[in-house]
């Protein structure tokens, strides 16, 4: 069973509806136990990274996610469960759960398009994912492919090899993750159309191998 | 870089999918959920729903229907339509929807804006304005006032200002309607997108007046727009998302062509 981490951080029946649709069961919990013993879990949120972590503290959930981490399941983070995963946030001064080794950070605000004009934070909308290497949860995904984004801040990880794609927005910044059984995206998988749900379809099958 | 969302809009009756100009003589023209899902599948980036009846024995119609399109469609959508409270908003967006707008409520009472932000986020928060051009004036200096009850009620509030005063409360977006333009099919207002987009710095999404491929082209570039919206291009059948797409992606304009 895929267990959905609830943590009072957003709405979390759109990812539940889009794996239902897929014909994949899961469980939405706050239960640490029930996070221990899921089969794969998906870390997802919106919201702010202080209360976030907070919560998470809360319920007990910091431990349990670091606990299934080391224990190999597999773990799909999304939005700002992707940014929790990494040591540090400047939202909120916030220390996180250190899964990956980096800070999250703001995006400037004096970001210009290749034209010269200002750009809009939060970056909200369709945008590419250049991959920097295959993951097998990007297989079958055509790489002219877009997702939907809403976020102003985004994960910075230190080694380079935890980098597996990246976004452009007046500047390039690192929107997909992974570190061995971890896979982390900065985008909504869940409202990316068909590309999204076969992100979600490629984790309901894999096992955490990262080739 | 972010691609140009293009965006058709729903107006629902009491569960039905209807379509009036200038907010009048609304004729039933099939199912939302439908509809909906045949956008999802032509390349829409997002879909709005405006309740247009909203009164409260239609509102769980409504919120039935945004469930059934929560199930059918993953991309983002919107609610509108009634909205006057935080707790409509969470209802709405419990049942699936990824934003909700407010129009006239948040001009009768702005506090809906940042109270809503506050409880579930900016990007959750779309401000609708319906505005029509009036003589410039002392109150209006922009000559593009704020209008109500689907412009039949003039606010005194000019758009530009109102524009500023709803991102400065918080709304992650506006969606700019011109009444004027509305179902015209001769063109969206280009002047007043172009001056609300280069004012604020939040999204702004052009409404009101789509008729050919040729008009979103003129509203994403000249008129500064980050997202178009269409109603009665595609509602019956005189074009399809995907085509209008392919036009604007020849013409050089980034939309998303991968879906």
């Amino acid at each position: 069973m895929i267990v959905i981490i609830d943590y009072n951080a957003g709405n979390l029946t759109s990812v539940q509806r889009a794996l239902y649709s897929l014909g994949i069961d899961s469980e939405i919990t706050s239960d640490p136990d029930r996070v221990l013993q899921a089969e794969r879990i998906i870390f997802p949120g919106v919201g702010a990274s202080g209360k976030a972590m907070a919560n998470l503290k809360e319920r007990g959930l910091d431990i349990a996610i670091k606990k299934a981490f080391g224990n190999g399941i597999p773990i799909l983070g999304i939005c700002l469960g992707t940014q929790i995963i990494m040591e540090h946030s400047e939202e909120n001064d916030c220390e996180c759960l250190g899964l990956i080794k980096g800070r999250v950070i703001k995006f400037p605000d004096n970001l210009t398009d290749p034209y010269g004009k200002k750009l809009k934070i939060p970056h909200m909308g369709w945008n590419r994912v250049i991959l920097k290497r295959h993951h097998p949860l990007f297989t079958g995904i055509d790489t002219n492919s877009e997702f939907y984004f809403v976020h102003g801040y985004y994960p910075c990880p230190d080694d380079p090899k935890h980098t597996i794609g990246e976004t452009d927005y007046g500047i390039r910044f690192v929107s997909v993750l992974g570190k061995s059984n971890l896979f982390a995206v900065q985008f909504h998988p869940e409202k990316s159309g068909r590309p999204g749900l076969r992100i979600l379809k490629n984790f309901s099958q894999w096992k955490g191998q990262t080739e | 870089m972010l691609s140009k969302r293009i965006i058709p809009c729903l107006d629902v009756r009491a569960g039905r999918l209807t379509k009036g100009v200038k907010f009048r003589n609304n004729v039933d023209i099939g199912d939302p959920v439908e509809t909906a899902a045949r956008y999802y599948d032509e390349g829409a980036d997002e879909i709005v729903f405006y309740d247009i009846t909203a009164s409260n024995e239609n509102r769980d119609i409504m919120i039935d229907t945004v469930r059934r399109v929560a199930e059918t469609i993953f991309i983002p959508f919107s609610v509108g339509g009634g909205i006057r409270t935080v707790e409509d908003m969470r209802k709405v967006l419990l049942a699936g929807a990824e934003k909700v707008s407010v129009n006239s409520a948040a001009i009768q009472n702005p506090d809906i804006i940042s109270q809503g932000a506050k409880s579930f986020g900016k990007q959750c928060i779309v401000v609708g304005m319906d505005v029509k051009q009036v003589n410039r004036s002392k109150q209006i200096p922009t000559g593009y006032e704020m209008v109500i009850n689907g412009g039949r009620t003039f606010t005194g509030i000019d758009a530009l200002n109102w524009a500023r005063h709803v991102e400065s409360l918080g709304a992650g977006e506006i969606c700019l309607n011109s009444i004027d333009a509305d179902g015209t099919k001769q063109g969206y207002e280009l002047d007043l997108t172009r001056m609300i987009s280069s004012h604020v710095s939040i999204p702004v999404i052009a409404s009101g007046g789509a008729g050919t491929p040729e008009h979103l082209k003129e509203v994403l570039t000249d008129g500064m727009a980050d997202a178009a919206l269409i109603a009665s291009m595609t509602h019956y059948g005189t074009y399809t998302i995907s085509k209008i797409k392919s036009f604007l992606h020849k013409n050089g304009i980034k939309v998303r062509m991968m879906w």
